[in-house]
């Protein structure tokens, strides 16, 4: 054991030791160990540099707080967590800890010529400095900064963790396991509530695990906390979760916990979940979230070795560890000389206490005295000395004139330091929470709250032990039942809880050539935060952003209120009126892996197969993503690449028969007896005179009169509709025809249905279509007479009961056949069969290039949420005697029938070989240098193998009179040529589809 | 995530729900006798509410109805929820939702 | 007559855990209230009125979904047109709908102690017996998907999802089942 380490007595077990590795060297510490404490055990206070300066910094606190010590934990080259609090890293058998933001060592950093430089380098810098040249931004200034600036080094491997998530419901939440929130979940638990606990460190209990002068009922703190846990752990309606941080305080009482599950394990069993993200809805939450010590403002306050009085005391009794071995103490509380005694009595020698107060006469201030411990009063520091640790501190006593009177230097390894407390907040503000200005504890404290919540103990100023408690298990009874039961009551004695606080830097600090620091993680001083007010800044909000005070990653815990009280003092106003800045969450860094959970890799989202997906695969389909769908792009055979596949797969449909799975439509069934009247108001087209057993193309506007979604409508009975939707369009449209029938129309009778997935529809498209089908189906006359163009019929197909549809997207003879998704793949399989060397399987890349050779649009890609059915050149669709429809009062507007609207039109390139770029802009006259004037682009663009050259839809201001014309589409290489031409490519006739 | 109440399936996660926008537009009964500066105003026109606005939500994932709510958009805070075509509630009547003193 | 082809449902994986369920006879019946009463005997079971509330009889189930909209079990044969033929003989002229959603979706069970704690890995819901006793039934969501989640036992789920989600939610549920303390 080394001179640092106690003989014994604290929260960790001597006999197990555990070897770590920090920057390289080894080290040994013992189980019970955070980093912080092992590293304080073999005596290593330097634990990183500042982020602005690089001066060199040590611990500051033993908690959440810690702005200094951030350290890299990697396990190996994938598991590499960058800025964890190296208080709060539990120690374990071969963690190898890196420290950060230094190059080339902690000892030897070269950025530490920003510290010489410092007057160089005043709040807003960046915001003054690096503006001339503008070139110089990006190429120079940019990337000097980002390399200088940041915490911490990203793994660049994939995390291979697992991360688990949960939601989880209780009647009472209690955030923090101190006295306090254990008190409050016993009596919570009294009331038979179910009871969520959880503490952020690896055991609970609090500051108790600290305080071996607590005395509850008795006996010791430590056995309360273990009666308690007995008691909580043996119901089974309260669940314990230590290890797991309250992040995050959501709407409606929502939080969000992070447990940390392996972390702390030497070896992690395979497989095991690293951390489990919470989301737990609570009825009522207590929050028990304690008080963080505040450190003192004054010049060279940074030096490793200074640290709060309380992480010292924690250091010593829970850790065992020494800080040094001659301290001072700085302290403008009474709570603090508690600290000071409990390093004298382990050995530590206390040269000096520099209490800030006039006086100091309280139990504690007096037991030091007795303990042969000098005490200074009126005291103020002017600065301390040393390199890589504090080696000197320089007090002074005030003169009461605004001068110092005795002015001592003493030799020190270590300085305590207290500013009082600071509730600890950020939950109670994140869940919106007003807090309110207390004046004699210098703090602000919850005050209305927003949500079914209530703050104990610390959090809200109460700091006498048996006070928390009985808080604790007043507001756990009340959170419970909604009533102010009180069942347990305890007496309790401990140390603290005198309150007295002290704000801001210490008298004469100005008067320092050295560094006054308010902000440890972000380098903020004294003089940056005077800056801003000399800037002209005023509130708290622009004070933070122009000197970045409290927007480290700590999130100001340490120094928000002293910088606020600077602000304040400089504006001569009084705090309250500064503001204060919002918390955000998280309270703590929260990797990313517990907020993705299960959400990556193959679980990233629902992948949707058709029912003949395995088919397509196993032809060797190319697919494409479709929404969530995976639909079959093209079927390369051979060596073939896309585009000879699609001219292959496009001839085959035109000269013989192609077979096609269109599963993915949306298809709704609009069923009751007012079915037609309903689609009616909807649709722009006229359903009253469709006929049973036969099909209509629908379009379908928003009430502003653009094209939402379009697709085939099939009357199966006078009371019931089949309608299809584009396949990405499915869902919305459902939901558009909801609102209208739930809100608008809901004296209809008349139901909708998703029916996408009872059905795999196959197409059967191409002149053979018909006669390979004959055979296959029963019961249905799929004759051109019986079953014509745009009909549809019910029956059997190779046995199973379905509907045969003869629509085309293709512009050939064709069939939709619809049966339940169970048969999809046989039935599939037996078109297939049938077709034998006549049929092409197709996928959506020829669908794409048949259906735009017939100049049929594809909504979302042909339209964009401007275009009316007219200038998709549909105005045919529209049910012209129809008083009504959605979308018909905007198509009204005389804009809508301007002669230079977008128009859809056909696009050829002049030299019929070049094929456009889809997306590519259109204009009217050639050779235009930017800004040109645009007067269209194109929609969708293919090579035609079937006609044997480039084609494309686009949409032209005022296309439709532009036919015959030449325009121009611009592209780097030089004017494209293209003539404009109708829409319909190939067969504008429609005898094929009529054959 | 809201908790939020549906008049049919009581309180569930905002997941299940859409939004829906500005409660209590009816649909003119003949668009067509309306001018199109009276459609704009229809179509577009939508109030800002800061405090107690009645919204329309759809309890998407759930039971598929649409319902009105009473929200106060500075808080978050449901001060009703109510079927579709029953009138407004008066807020102040209402038991506000979660929030208690101390 | 063609030989009938046989069913092809979504592959499924069993668990310990979780199982699939064969496939079923499944109609949406929209309904106002007094053709929900005029079914009534032709199910032939009560229409539940309570909200997010199953009725089950063997193999035959009637879920509540909505104020006016209820998912029909039955076994898959003699199928859902004789059923539909039933209701509708029953219901007569009172408007109403019904729509076969059979091949729409697939169900499973998650059963045993963990049965909800699994679903908690995915589900929303406070699953507690205290708030979702047996007999309850709703359409939720399970991360990305929707379903409906219907408690036939205290440790028993029986879950309905349509068929092209079946494999991402059977897939996260076995993720989720897996990174379980139990587990280990
Ligand atoms: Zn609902």
């Amino acid at each position: 054991m080394s001179v640092w380490r106690t003989p014994g007595g604290g929260r960790i077990d001597r006999t197990q030791r555990r070897k770590f590795r920090f920057d390289g060297r080894d080290y040994q510490g013992v189980a019970g160990d955070t980093l912080a404490s092992a590293l304080l055990a073999n005596g290593v206070h330097l634990v990183g540099r500042s982020f602005k300066y690089h001066r060199p910094r040590g611990l500051l606190s033993a908690g959440a707080e810690e702005p200094n010590g951030l350290v890299t934990v990697r396990r190996d080259a994938a598991r590499v967590t960058p800025n964890l609090r190296a208080t709060q890293v539990e120690l374990y058998e071969g963690l190898d800890a890196l420290s950060q933001n230094r190059w080339p060592s902690l000892q030897f950093d070269v950025g530490r010529i920003n510290d010489w430089l410092s007057p160089l380098f005043p709040a807003g810098f960046y915001y003054k400095t690096f503006m001339w040249p503008k070139g110089a931004w990006k190429s120079l200034y940019e990337p000097v900064i980002r390399r200088a600036a940041g915490l911490g080094v990203a793994p660049t491997e994939p995390d291979p963790d697992r991360y688990a998530q949960c939601y989880a419901h209780c009647d009472v939440l209690v955030a923090g396991g101190g006295a306090a929130g254990l008190a409050a979940a016993l009596a919570a638990a009294d009331e038979g509530a179910r009871v969520i606990l959880c503490d952020e460190q690896n055991e609970f209990g609090g500051a108790l695990l600290s305080d071996p002068q607590a005395t509850i009922n008795g006996a010791g703190g430590q056995a309360w906390v273990d009666q308690a846990l007995a008691e909580l752990s043996a119901n089974p309606r309260v669940t314990l979760l230590a290890r797991t941080t309250a992040f995050g305080y959501f709407p409606h009482n929502l939080l969000g916990l992070n447990e940390r599950l392996t972390d702390h394990l030497s070896a992690p069993p395979a497989g095991r979940a690293r951390e489990r993200l919470w989301q737990v809805r609570a009825r009522s939450v207590v929050l028990a979230t304690g008080a963080i010590e505040r450190p003192v403002v004054f010049p060279g306050n940074d030096r490793p070795g200074i640290l709060l009085a309380g992480a010292a005391r924690t250091f010593l009794n829970r850790y065992g560890v020494r800080v040094g071995t001659r301290a001072v103490l700085v302290t403008a509380g009474d709570d603090a000389y508690q600290a000071a005694l409990d390093l004298h009595a382990a050995g530590v020698s206390i040269a000096a206490v520099a209490d800030l107060r006039p006086q100091a006469e309280g139990a504690l201030p007096t037991a030091a005295r007795r303990a042969g411990i000098e005490v200074l009063t009126s005291a103020t520091v002017l600065g301390t000395l040393g390199g890589l640790r504090v080696n000197e501190i320089v007090l002074g006593e005030l003169d009461g004139t605004g001068g110092v009177r005795r002015k001592r230097t003493v030799r020190c390894d270590a300085v305590l330091m207290s500013g009082g407390y600071t509730p600890s907040v950020h939950l109670f503000s994140q869940s919106r929470g007003k807090l309110a200005w207390n004046e004699p504890l210098q703090a602000f404290l919850p005050d209305r709250s927003a949500e079914r919540e209530r703050s104990v103990g610390a959090c809200r100023g109460i700091y006498d032990l048996a006070g928390v408690i009985d808080d604790g298990f007043a507001a756990g009874a009340e959170a419970a039942s909604g009533r102010s039961g009180r069942r347990r009551s305890v007496s309790a004695h401990s140390a603290g809880g005198d309150g007295s606080a002290f704000l801001g830097a210490v008298p004469l600090a100005g008067a320092s050539s050295d560094k006054s620091f308010v902000d440890w993680q972000h380098d903020v001083t004294v003089k940056d935060l005077l800056l801003a007010t000399r800037e002209g800044f005023r509130s708290i909000e622009h004070v933070k952003r122009f000197t970045t005070t409290g927007m480290a990653t700590d999130q100001g815990k340490t120094s928000n209120l002293n910088a606020l009280s600077i602000v304040a003092g400089a504006l001569e106003v009084p705090i309250p009126q500064v503001g204060l800045t919002s918390f955000r969450m998280p309270y703590t860094p929260t990797t990313f892996g517990s907020f993705a959970g299960a959400s990556r890799g193959d679980l990233f989202d629902p992948v949707r197969k058709t029912p003949m997906h395995d088919w397509a695969a196993t032809e060797g389909a190319v697919f494409e993503d479709v929404g969530l769908w995976k639909r079959a792009r093209y079927f390369p055979r051979g060596g073939e690449g896309m585009h000879e596949a699609v001219a292959r797969e496009c001839l085959a449909v035109r000269s013989a028969c192609g077979i096609f799975d269109a599963s993915t439509l949306g298809k709704i069934e609009v069923v009751g007896a007012d079915a037609a009247e309903f689609l009616n108001r909807l649709y722009v087209n006229n359903w009253s005179n469709l006929a049973v057993g036969r099909c209509r193309y629908g379009i379908l506007c928003r009430e502003d009169g653009f094209v939402y979604d379009d697709g085939v409508v099939a009357r199966l009975a006078p009371d019931r509709f089949h309608v299809t939707t584009t396949t990405g369009g499915a869902a919305r449209v459902l939901a558009m025809m909801e609102d209208y029938r739930q809100t608008e129309w809901p004296e209809l009778a008349v139901w909708l249905a998703s029916t996408t997935e009872q059905w795999a529809v196959i197409a059967v498209q191409g002149p053979k279509s018909r006669d390979l089908l004959q055979g296959l189906v029963e019961d249905i006359d799929i004759g051109a007479a019986a079953l014509p163009h745009m009909s549809v019929a019910h029956g059997r197909i190779c046995g199973v009961p379905g509907m045969v549809m003869r629509v085309s997207f293709s512009g050939e003879l064709g069939f939709e056949v619809n049966v339940p998704a169970d048969y999809g793949l046989g039935v599939w399989r037996a078109i297939h069969a049938r077709g034998e060397k006549d049929i092409t399987p197709y996928g959506t890349e020829t669908m794409h290039v048949l259906r735009a050779e017939k100049g049929y649009i594809i909504v979302g890609q042909d339209t964009d949420g401007t275009v009316t059915p007219d200038d998709a050149g549909l105005a045919w669709a529209i049910g012209k005697s129809k008083a009504d429809f959605v979308g018909k009062r905007s198509l009204q507007r005389a804009s809508m029938h301007a002669p230079m609207r977008k128009q859809l039109v056909g696009l050829k390139s002049r030299d019929g070989r070049t094929i456009l770029e889809e997306g590519a802009q259109v204009a009217e006259i050639p050779g235009q240098k930017p800004p040109m004037r645009l007067i269209g682009h194109v929609s969708s663009s293919y090579y035609s193998a079937c006609l044997a050259h480039p084609i494309a839809l686009a949409l032209v201001a005022g296309g439709r009179a532009r036919m015959g014309t030449t325009l121009y589409v611009p592209m780097p290489g030089g004017d494209i040529e293209v003539e404009v031409v109708p829409p319909v490519f190939y067969d504008p006739s429609g005898a094929r589809i009529h054959a | 995530m809201l908790l939020i109440s549906c008049p049919y399936c009581g309180d569930r996660p905002e997941i299940e729900f859409t939004y829906g926008g500005q409660a209590h537009l009816v649909r003119p009964a003949d668009p067509s006798a309306l001018d199109d500066q009276q459609w704009a105003e229809y179509l577009y026109m939508r109030t800002n509410t800061k405090g107690v606005h009645a919204e329309r939500w759809r309890h998407a994932r759930g039971c598929g109805r649409f319902f009105n709510a009473l929200r106060d958009t500075t808080t978050d805070r449901f001060a009703a929820t109510y079927k579709i075509g029953a009138a407004r509630p008066d807020p102040a009547a209402s038991e506000p939702t979660p929030g208690t003193a101390r | 007559m063609l030989e009938p082809l046989a069913r092809i449902p979504p592959a499924f994986s069993s668990t310990s855990w979780m199982n699939p369920l064969p496939p079923a006879t499944r109609l949406l019946f929209f309904a106002d209230r007094a053709a929900r009463a005029a079914a009534a005997g032709a199910f032939p079971m009560p229409v539940t009125e309570e909200a997010c509330r199953a009725h089950a009889d063997g193999a035959r189930a009637c879920l509540w979904l909505g104020p006016d909209e209820y998912l029909l079990l039955a076994p898959a044969e003699p199928g859902a047109a004789r059923v539909q033929a039933a209701l509708t003989a029953a219901v007569g002229p009172l408007p109403h709908a019904l729509v076969d959603i059979s091949h729409r979706q697939v169900a499973f069970e998650i059963h045993g102690p963990l049965a909800a704690q699994i679903l908690n890995g995915a589900c929303a819901l406070d699953l507690d017996p205290a708030g979702f006793p047996v007999g309850m039934c709703t359409r939720t969501a399970l991360a990305k998907a929707d379903v409906v989640l219907w408690r036939t036992e205290v440790h028993r789920f029986h879950v309905e999802v349509w068929r092209s989600f079946s494999p991402y939610v059977t897939a996260l549920l076995t993720e989720i089942a897996g990174a379980l303390p139990a587990a280990h």
